[in-house]
Parts: structure tokens; sequence; C-alpha cells
């Protein structure tokens, strides 16, 4: 054992490697990316390591690892559960020989989600057994128990961290490498009457899932991470039940006061009634706080009747507890105060503090994706048009002044979307656009869809050549795998072409004139249309020397600014002026300042 | 006995990476330490926050407001957005080096700077002000802001760290030939 400092994520992949894993696959997806990222960093040799391309193909992945004895991992955020669970519903049925962990990290806020859903409350719709860390320590802890439980009941198990927990960093006690678990699979052992799901299998599985649920409830009011802490002082009969980060939360609150009891719930499903019964049974009032779905205070309220015990559950559903949004030490601390009686805690006064600038995130600048957001802006002019967004750094494309996200809904609806809107509305521009992820994610269905069914659009590809939202991750667009090998790269316009889009055309958005050139040209054309905007993400690039701009030709006329809204150009007392630092020398603005007062970089 | 410390200021100024060499400072003298930070989307020219907390029984890395012993701003109006975290008796290291929003020039924003050092003048007794921006031109590279910093910080004697031990932490992080210049930095004093 020794201590490191490790971010929650990293804490996650070095356990799982401790336990022994033996492959791990997922999508890139903010707040999980990093803990793939830090298995593959970790990697002597002896794992297996991949980027899959979407949530779906991974899962199926993970189980055909984990149906050959192998301990697997599978990563993704809360919505990329969405995207897995169709396997995932049906391998609940299945099961598996080696412990596989599907690792969904949800994210309170949402701070960098489209939705606030909740893999707890998904794990007792799947009927798997779910893990719920407190802290970094406890998440290194417990993903090697949940790899055990896994084993042992061959199922598929969920392990649920929240952002705080994964984008948290703690001085953790970890193994040392002699110390690890090994894992060596007996490969797959062929038994159609054990993996091939049929209905009559499914039935049966159904009752010993149900059975092994009921088992498994008494074995976690046992588990240690479940804790039950009595109140400090006999006589209390208020307690508080929490989860995750925001148990953390309610122990700081309780610093140094009287404290109720506290139940601490690290699995939540299946819940452990029996615990639930022991906490309930001395109390009169229970406060439940917890992100994000009421699951432990729906399940008390069962208990509670279930047992006939005569105890009030407070939460959200009585709305102590605010139903939407991430838990604080501040609102934690506030709710429990109400609760207990106790004095508000005072919160620091804002006395007439100035007004503070706003710094909302932006397209960086000499990113390609607003040359091509403004050349499809350029090129539609007076056309009635709609733009279908999707996920990405190019959702940014929303903002002023290029607002040109008219829609954005999930991974890759943009391109079905857009159909949608042309079938109603047949005399739109339908485009729909898509980044390089995204579109190998979950977009070409939609371009096989578009193409079959005769509709009306055209596809923008965003071509970055990586995934730049959650860190530039490879894709199979990039030639690059996680085990550190060059590959062939899958071609987007190859796809596009296989699939039957006749017209598939790539430019570079920088060269603006070409790309309003290309996009009136392939517009205009009937039926399914593709534009590859490539240019590399201006990250990753090193940049050119910064634009200069010529006082003796600028106007002032402000029109670089108004039309771009690049954080490169700013104004210095009135005038148009380049953020040194920040310019790329793109070249962008200087095509589009009509006094040519703006000359382009060239290399650095 | 516990510390805790709010670093804040604008993406790409350096927090991230302040905030780690304090945490493996604390590492090495075997101080418990949490942290949690601003990550992905909000970097990008926003808002950053790093919460540092060390010391024996932690338990979340986040603090309650008015709880930070010591506020290591980066920039005048992020200080002013995380002010009400700092205890009362806590103290401010501020560069006072203002940067305009990125979306300033178009809102037709005019901030300064100035009004914010101003408010934190007259609510904040113990603050240490210095142009750290100018600091690095001085010292002839835009990279050691953080270093300025930090070093600004452990003058303070509230973090439990010498300029030696966190001189120490650096040279195992930092390239060879960066050291001499992050020595610099970190014993700036203008």
């Amino acid at each position: 054992m020794h201590k490191e400092f490790l971010m929650g994520n990293a804490a996650i992949a070095r356990g799982a490697i401790a336990a022994g894993l033996n492959l791990v696959c997922g999508y890139p997806g903010t707040p999980s990316t990093e803990v793939l990222e830090t298995a593959a960093k970790a990697n002597d040799g002896s794992l297996y390591v991949e980027w899959s391309v979407n949530e779906k193909a991974a899962l199926e992945l993970g189980a055909g690892a984990a149906y050959c004895g192998a301990r697997s991992m599978v990563t993704m955020k809360q919505v990329g559960l969405n995207v897995a669970s169709d396997p995932l519903m049906s391998l609940a049925y299945i099961g598996v020989k080696g412990g596989m962990v599907i690792l969904v990290a949800d994210d309170p806020g949402p701070i960098s989600s489209q939705t606030e859903q909740d893999t707890r409350t998904f794990a007792a719709y799947s009927k798997l057994p779910c893990f719920d860390p407190t802290s970094v320590q406890e998440a290194y802890d417990m993903i090697s128990e949940a790899f055990a439980y896994s084993e042992r009941y061959h199922t598929p198990v969920l392990f649920r961290p929240t952002t705080r927990i994964c984008h948290g960093y703690a001085s953790v006690t970890v193994k040392d490498t002699e110390e690890y678990l090994h894992n060596q699979p007996e490969g797959f052992v062929r038994d159609p009457s054990k993996w091939v799901i049929f209905p009559r299998l499914s039935y049966q599985a159904h009752i010993s899932i149900e059975a092994r649920n009921a088992a498994l409830s008494q074995v976690f009011s046992e588990y240690p991470h479940n804790e039950l802490r009595p109140a400090s002082e006999t006589g209390c009969r208020k307690g508080i039940a929490t989860q995750g980060i925001s148990y953390t939360y309610a122990m700081e609150a309780l610093e140094g006061k009287p404290a109720p009891a506290v139940l601490k719930i690290a699995t939540p499903f299946p819940f452990p009634e029996q615990l639930a019964v022991e906490f309930l049974q001395n109390l009169d009032e229970v406060l439940c706080i917890e992100e994000l779905d009421p699951v432990i205070e729906r399940e008390l309220i069962y208990v509670c009747g279930k047992y006939h015990l005569n105890v009030t559950v407070r939460g959200k559903l009585t709305h102590d507890v605010r139903n939407a949004g991430e838990n604080t030490c501040a609102s934690a601390a506030h709710d429990i105060a109400e609760f207990m009686g106790w004095a508000l805690p005072e919160s620091a006064k804002a006395d007439a503090a100035p007004a503070l600038p706003v710094r909302p995130p932006v397209l960086c600048a000499g990113c390609p994706h607003r040359a091509s957001f403004y050349a499809v802006k350029q090129a539609m002019k007076g056309k009635k048009s709609v733009f279908c967004g999707d996920i990405g750094c190019y959702t940014l494309g929303n903002a002023m002044p290029l607002d040109m996200v008219d829609t954005c809904l999930c991974m890759g609806a943009g391109v079905n979307i857009t159909q949608g809107i042309g079938k109603i509305e047949p005399d739109t521009n339908c485009f729909a656009f898509v980044g390089d992820s995204t579109f190998f994610a979950s977009a070409i269905t939609g371009a096989v869809n578009a193409v079959y069914n005769q509709a009306n659009m055209t596809l923008v590809i965003l071509d970055n050549s990586t995934t730049a939202m959650t860190g530039h991750q490879p894709h199979p667009g990039t030639g690059r795998t996680m085990m550190g090998e060059i590959v062939e790269k899958v071609s987007i316009e190859a796809v596009l072409r296989g699939v039957g889009v006749k017209t598939v055309e790539t430019v570079n958005p920088l060269d603006l004139q070409a790309a309003i050139d290309c996009v009136k040209r392939v517009s205009a054309e009937s039926g399914v249309k593709a534009i590859i905007f490539k240019s590399p993400c201006a990250v990753l690039i090193k940049p050119e020397k910064p634009a200069v701009i010529d006082p003796e030709k600028c106007t002032q006329c402000g029109r670089c600014i108004k039309s771009l809204g690049c954080p490169g150009i700013v104004r210095k007392d009135g005038k148009a002026a380049i953020e040194q630092a920040l310019c790329t020398g793109c070249g962008l603005c200087a095509q589009v300042c009509p006094f040519h007062a703006i000359s382009a970089g060239g290399e650095g | 006995m516990q510390n805790n410390i709010l670093i804040c200021g604008v993406g790409g100024q350096g927090i991230v990476l302040t905030s780690k060499l304090i945490a493996a400072a604390a590492m090495a003298k075997d101080i418990p330490v949490m942290s949690a930070e601003t990550i992905g989307m909000a970097q990008k020219g926003g808002s950053v926050f790093s919460f540092l907390r060390l010391g024996e029984n932690l338990h979340c890395p986040m603090f309650p407001e008015k709880s930070a012993d010591i506020l290591i701003a980066f920039e005048p109006a992020e200080a002013v957005r995380m002010l009400p975290y700092l205890k009362e008796t806590g103290r401010i290291v501020l560069n006072t080096h203002p940067i305009m929003p990125v979306t300033a020039a178009l809102s037709g924003s005019d901030y300064t700077g100035t009004e914010m050092i101003a408010y934190l003048q007259k609510h904040v007794p113990e603050i240490s002000m210095l142009d750290a921006d100018a600091a690095c031109r001085e010292l002839g590279s835009p990279k050691v802001l953080n270093m300025i910093m930090l070093g600004a910080a452990v003058r303070q004697n509230v973090l439990p760290f010498t300029i030696e031990e966190i001189e120490e932490i650096m040279r195992r992080t930092v390239k060879p030939q960066f050291v001499e210049m992050n020595c610099r930095a970190l014993r700036y004093e203008a």
C-alpha cells in the first residue's frame, strides 16, 4: 500500500487494474472520460483498451470479453447508457462469466450534459446491482468489490460516480503492483443454452434475477460501505439518509454538532432493506439528501409502508430538498439546519458587488467550425433554411453572432431531425451539422435513412480530425487507436458514398469563398448531399503568426467582430485589435474584412 | 489543523497546475489533501477555480462559503466572484491584471478591473496585490504567472510550506531548462 494524489476517475481505473482488469472500452463523455485514458496510460501491455465507436458497441464488446471469463469494464457518461441500453437490458438476463463493471458517470447540474437522468434509477429498471461511491478513496476500494460481486453473481454491475467524485482529487491509499490480482480468462465455452437469448430462457432468467436481487438486498445490508451511524445523543429521533458526494456535504454540515442518525447508501440497488429498517425503527423523521432522483427517499417510504413504521420521510418529493440540480456544501448545510431546527447558516453577503464580467464558453480563436458555420450562413442568406446541430464543440455555434444551431437533441439526432422538418416543410433548405466523431458514433444510420427515404437535405460534416470536446480522443477517422497502433483511417467520404450519397464535396472552411461557393452549389442539388468541412482542431496544430490589422485601412466598421465573434479580435480604444496570445492566424477575419485591412499571419 | 485554499482565475492561466503543485507539496509532507476544480468546456476562456483542502479528517474537496484561509486570485473580477468563500479573517493574494471576457468586443463591455480592486480593498483587510503579468514581462516569460502567484501566496505564511519546499516539488515537475526561471518567479517580489 502507498499513497497517491489521484483524480477520482484515475482512482477508478487504477482500482480496476489492481482487480485484474483484462479489457476496458467505452466512448468519451464528461465526466467519465479520464477513466479509460488513465487505464491506457497505465497499461503495461497486459490490458486491452479501446475507444469504441459508441457506447452500444463498447458494451457489447465488454460483454463478449466477460463471456470468456475476462474482467471487463465499459465506461460512459449517463446519456451514453441510453445508447447502450439495448444490449444492457438483454445482458442483464444472459449474465456474464468474468466480472463486468459498467461505469456510468452521472452529471448533476447538469454541468455538461443534456439530461439529469439518474443511473441508480436505470439500475432498478434493468435489475442490475449498482455501486455509488461517496469519495475518491471509496471509489478506489469499491471498484474491486464491484468486480467480485459481478463474478460471484454472474451479472454485470453498474458503478455510478457523479462529477464531483469523477473529477475530485484526493490523496488515496492504493495497492502496490505486487498486490494486484491477475485474472487469466478461461476463454469462450460454447453453450447455446446459456449465451443465446430466447423467450423461454428469459422467463427462467427473470425468476432467478428476482431471487438474486432479494438475496443481494440482504447481503448489501451487511456491506461495509453501506453504513448506519447512530445519533450522537440518545433520544434524538431524527435521521439523515444520503449517498455519493452529498454524504460528505452532510458530514461537513454535522461537524461539531449533536448529530442525528446517518444512513449512507452505497448500493442503491438492490436496496439494503434490513439496514434501512434498523435505521428507521428508532426514528420519527428522516431527511433524504441525494443526487439526482429521490431513489433513497422512495425506498424508505416503501420500507416504512412494508414494515408499518410511522416515520415521516422528507426530501425531494416533499420539497424539503431541491428536486433538480447539484447539491452543494451550502445546500446540504441549509437543508439539514432547517430539518434539525438549527439556526440557518448565514450566507456571505454580497454587499453591492460590482457587476461581474460574464465568461461564457465560446468556440476557440481559429476554430474551423466558426468558418464552416459562417460559410453556410453566408451561402444561405435570404433562403428559408433550418440548421440542425448536434453534440460537440460545435454546439457552441449557437452563440451570437453566428447563431447557427436551431436544434440540438442528442448524439446523431440532427441528421434525422432535419429529415422530419423537411417532410413537413418541403420548401425549407434542411441542413444537419455533425462532427467527425459523432458521425461515426451515431449519424451513419441517419445518413442511410435519408438516402433510403428520399430525404432532401444537406449533411455537413465538421471534420476536425479529433473528438475535441472531451479532450481530443482518437476515433475511426484518425487512424490511431488506444493501443498505440497506427491503422488505416475510415474515410467519411467513402462511407457516405458507400451508403448512396452521390454528391460528397470536401472543402477547407478557412478558404472562405471556396466554402461559400461549395455550399451554394451542393445545397442546390436535390436529394441527400454532403459537404465535408475538413480542417484540424485549432488546439492541436501549431498556430501561425497572428493576423495584423493595418490601421490605415481599418475604418472601424466592426464587421470582423460582429460577424465572427472570434475571441482573437478585441476592441481596444474603440478599434479592432488582434489579441496576440489567442490569434492562431487562421485568416478568416482577413477574408471577411471588406477593406482588406487585415492580413493573415503566415507561418509562425 | 486544516487549510482551505481557493485558487481562481481564467482558463489558460495555469490555475490547475498551481493546485497540483500545492497538492504535491502536501503529499511530500504526508498531509492529506483533496481538491476539486473546473474541468472541460468551462475552461475555454471561462472562470476557473480550484478548491484545495489540506489536513486531517477531510470530508469533501469543496468547502462552504466563508471557509477559505487564502484566496489566490489570478484576476480581479474572478476574486470578487469567489469572495463569498473567503473567511472573514482570510487573506487574498491578487494579480491586479484584468482579463477582458472573450465576448467583451461583442457586448461592448468596458471592464477594466479597477472597480473590482476597489471593492476588494474595501472588503478585505488582508490583501496583497501585485501585477503578476508585469512581473512576467520583467522576468521575460509569460509562462511563470502561476509561480509568481504561488510564491506570493507562500510568503503569506498561511500555507504549511516554505518556498524551499515548493521549489523542491517544482524541480521534480518542470523541465530542467525551466527550473531557474521558475525559481526566480517563485521568489519574485515587486
